[in-house]
């Protein structure tokens, strides 16, 4: 047992003093923080106007004039000058843009001129000043009673959509729930992924480097082979306890200058409070190291079977297969349909379960059996691909040069000690 | 020492050892000989407890082989390496510690055995950027680092330019000295000559030949001398009591020739010979390992 110790010792200390863990653990927050702010100051500028507009009306129909109500920073000025002339005016003056309605406006589009591209909101809100004068206009023409219609048409529903449980209802907005099941989903399969290919990656230098053979002569395989894997799973786990650290900081920071008051971001950040993230994190915490056991083992046995990492491609295909067709069922059906049969079975079979289950937790509701026997599936699948891994491993990595088949693995499998 | 019984290994396609035994004595070096494939690297792995045999046993100082003679055992394997990428320090105490050594002894014990082998400004570089003689003569020091009873090493000079292959020899015999019982195999029938006390001889899967080399020379000894002399070459008549099997002209009128006796002895040659010339050696040939090695195989291909 001491020796398994000083094997993950190894494996750790030498991976987390690489200088690529430690800017990883800074590079991927750094993103996040990134890639947030974009995203606010993306919506924060498409949505709201922060400087004066000035738009110069040319009214050829003369059905506008003065039914232009200026609005939050947008003030509309009538203006009987050519269209060249006016046009002249915008090469030096970013705030101020022309618009030109035609005589025949209903068939002629309307034209909007600008020195930038001018923002949704200041056309949007053109648009529906004018459409509401066009309407008011024809209804007029028509001798429809305006005052009346609009007191008719002036009824405001919306959908509230409630989840009745056993404590009462509560909001099921699902939007977000989506969002936190499918970034847990592509998580989880691109952590099972990497450290799992870390682990053959490491075999496979020991085998290369021949080490192997003096490491065996001290330790058992499959003593090796535990401490190679713990020990490639710490490296996981503090990659990731660094990066929710570092990322809560940095969307606090990012969120804090996104939400100012009445920015859209600050809804979709309250609804995100919502979630329980505790217990999210918990099921991601459960799932990931099983989830991780259960396929760097196998990654380890591919490992062992092969002389370089190029011949690995034959046994990797079928081993992320199932990996493979969850996450793309989980991003694109799964997490529209979170309680369906298939993503029940799914998220039982122990090979699918950790990304399956990770896009059902989200949305609350997994009933607990359900959830009990995914975990239990779990252990028994990676105990059951550790027992056969390392039956695999014992023999492949003494092997040199002869190329390995499915055939020839199964052999293995069979060996006495 | 070590007592290799009836061992048999069976592997999908062929049989790698069948039915060995052999017995290594305490404090001797003990070479173990064969051409490639014949079983060697399978019965080294089976003493070093990397793979189990399907029959047979192997007992160490009188016990059945098991994990706690791990430790007692340093292995040296034929195809070398280390981590690449570790600093030859830390992996060589890394090394010793899974032989069982506290990171205390093993750090004062690779002080002193950097010191004596010239490494000391070794011990912060990564194994690659050491020459593939520096990564030999770390590995040497990695196997006998925890002062171990047995050493086990496997093709030990290869990869060594001969002044770093005579600095190993040295060692080996300075730790055979100071006690441990050294096993080793190896193509180089000279070195097997210069320092093992005691051979086996695998071919095909088999023993098939043991023993302490002195007596195998003896053994394999066929009644041939070679005599040099001094003067006119001779001519032999066919009545001299021995058979000429060459003739060799040497500088300053001397001539070396290889006979071979049937009935007389070596005192027959001589009264023979007295008379004609003058001679200046007669020297019984004792068969080299290298013949032996030679002859024993063909025989059985």
């Amino acid at each position: 047992m001491n020796k398994v110790l000083l094997i993950i010792q190894r494996e750790y200390i030498t991976r987390v003093r690489k200088k690529s863990f430690i800017v990883m653990i800074f590079v991927v927050p750094l993103l996040i923080l990134g890639m947030s702010a974009l995203i606010a100051f993306i919506a924060k500028d498409s949505m709201e106007i922060s400087k004066p507009q000035i738009v110069k009306v040319i009214d050829e129909s003369h059905l506008f004039e003065g039914k232009l109500k200026n609005a939050k920073n947008i003030q509309f000025i009538p203006t009987n000058e050519p269209v060249e002339k006016a046009k002249e005016g915008l090469k030096d003056n970013e705030d101020l843009s022309v618009l030109l309605i035609s005589k025949d406006y209903a068939h002629k589009p309307v034209q909007f001129f600008s020195k930038k591209k001018p923002s949704f909101t200041l056309t949007g809100e053109v648009e529906n000043q004018m459409n509401e004068i066009a309407s008011t206009n024809t209804m007029l023409a028509n001798h429809i009673d305006t005052a009346l219609l609009n007191k008719a048409k002036k009824s405001k529903v919306s959908v509230n959509a409630m989840e009745v449980t056993e404590t009462g209802t509560k909001d099921a907005n699902v939007g977000p729930s989506m969002m936190v099941g499918i970034a847990c989903a592509i998580f989880i399969y691109l952590a099972l992924f990497i450290y799992g290919a870390q682990v053959m990656r490491g075999v496979i230098e020991e085998k290369t480097s021949r080490i192997i053979e003096v490491i065996i002569s001290s330790v058992k395989p499959f003593q090796l082979m535990l401490g190679k894997i713990i020990g490639v799973g710490l490296v996981g786990l503090t990659q990731f306890t660094a990066w929710i650290v570092l990322s809560i900081i940095s969307t606090k920071i990012a969120g804090h200058a996104a939400s100012g008051p009445g920015s859209p971001m600050g809804g979709v950040l309250e609804t995100l409070q919502t979630i329980p993230f505790g217990f999210i994190l918990g099921c991601f915490l459960f799932y990931f190291i099983t989830g991780y056991l259960l396929y760097s083992a196998l990654f380890a046995a591919v490992g062992s079977a092969v002389d370089s990492e190029t011949e690995t491609q034959q046994f990797m295909f079928p081993i992320t297969l199932p990996l493979l067709f969850t996450y793309i069922l989980s991003v694109s059906v799964l997490f529209r349909a979170p309680d369906s049969p298939l993503a029940v079975w799914l998220s039982i079979i122990p090979f699918t379960a950790p990304v399956a289950m990770m896009v059902r937790v989200p949305f609350g509701g997994v009933p607990d059996w359900q959830l009990g026997l995914s975990m239990f599936m779990m252990i028994i699948g990676f105990l059951f691909t550790t027992y056969v891994a390392a039956r695999i491993y014992r023999v492949g990595v003494l092997m040199y040069g002869k190329k390995a088949s499915f055939k020839e693995l199964a052999k293995w499998f069979f060996y006495k000690e | 020492m070590l007592s290799i019984r009836n061992i048999v290994k069976q592997y999908a396609g062929h049989r790698a050892l069948d039915d060995v035994s052999l017995e290594v004595e305490s404090g001797k070096i003990f070479g173990l000989l064969g051409p490639n494939g014949a079983g060697k690297t399978s019965l080294i792995r089976i003493i070093n407890q990397i793979t189990a045999p399907d029959s047979g046993e192997v007992y160490f100082n009188g016990h059945k082989l098991n994990q706690s003679h791990i430790e007692r055992i340093g292995y040296l394997p034929e195809e070398r390496g280390l981590y690449k990428k570790m600093e030859i320090g830390e992996q060589m105490i890394y090394l010793a510690r899974l032989k069982g050594l506290t990171r205390d002894e093993a750090t004062t014990r690779l002080k002193h055995w950097f010191k004596k082998l010239d490494m000391e400004t070794w011990w912060k570089k990564k194994i690659e950027e050491l020459s593939k003689g520096m990564q030999q003569k770390a590995q040497f020091v990695a196997t006998v680092l925890h002062e171990p009873d047995l050493i086990i090493l496997d093709e030990p000079f290869s990869g060594f330019d001969p002044v770093n292959a005579e600095l190993i020899k040295d060692e080996i015999l300075e730790l055979n000295r100071n006690g441990a019982t050294i096993l080793f195999s190896t193509h180089r029938m000279e070195s097997v000559e210069e320092l093992c006390d005691s051979i086996a001889l695998i071919h095909k899967s088999r023993k098939i030949l043991d023993g302490r080399v002195k007596h195998i020379r003896n053994s394999y000894k066929n009644e041939t001398y070679l005599v040099e002399y001094t003067g006119e070459q001779l001519t032999f008549d066919g009545s001299q009591p021995f058979e000429v099997l060459s003739e060799v002209a040497g500088e300053d009128n001397s001539n070396t020739i290889k006979i071979k006796l049937s009935d007389a002895s070596a005192n027959d040659v001589l009264q023979y010979l007295l008379p004609k010339t003058r001679i200046n050696m007669l020297q019984e040939v004792i068969p080299s390992m290298n013949e032996i090695f030679i002859e024993k195989v063909n025989l059985i291909a």
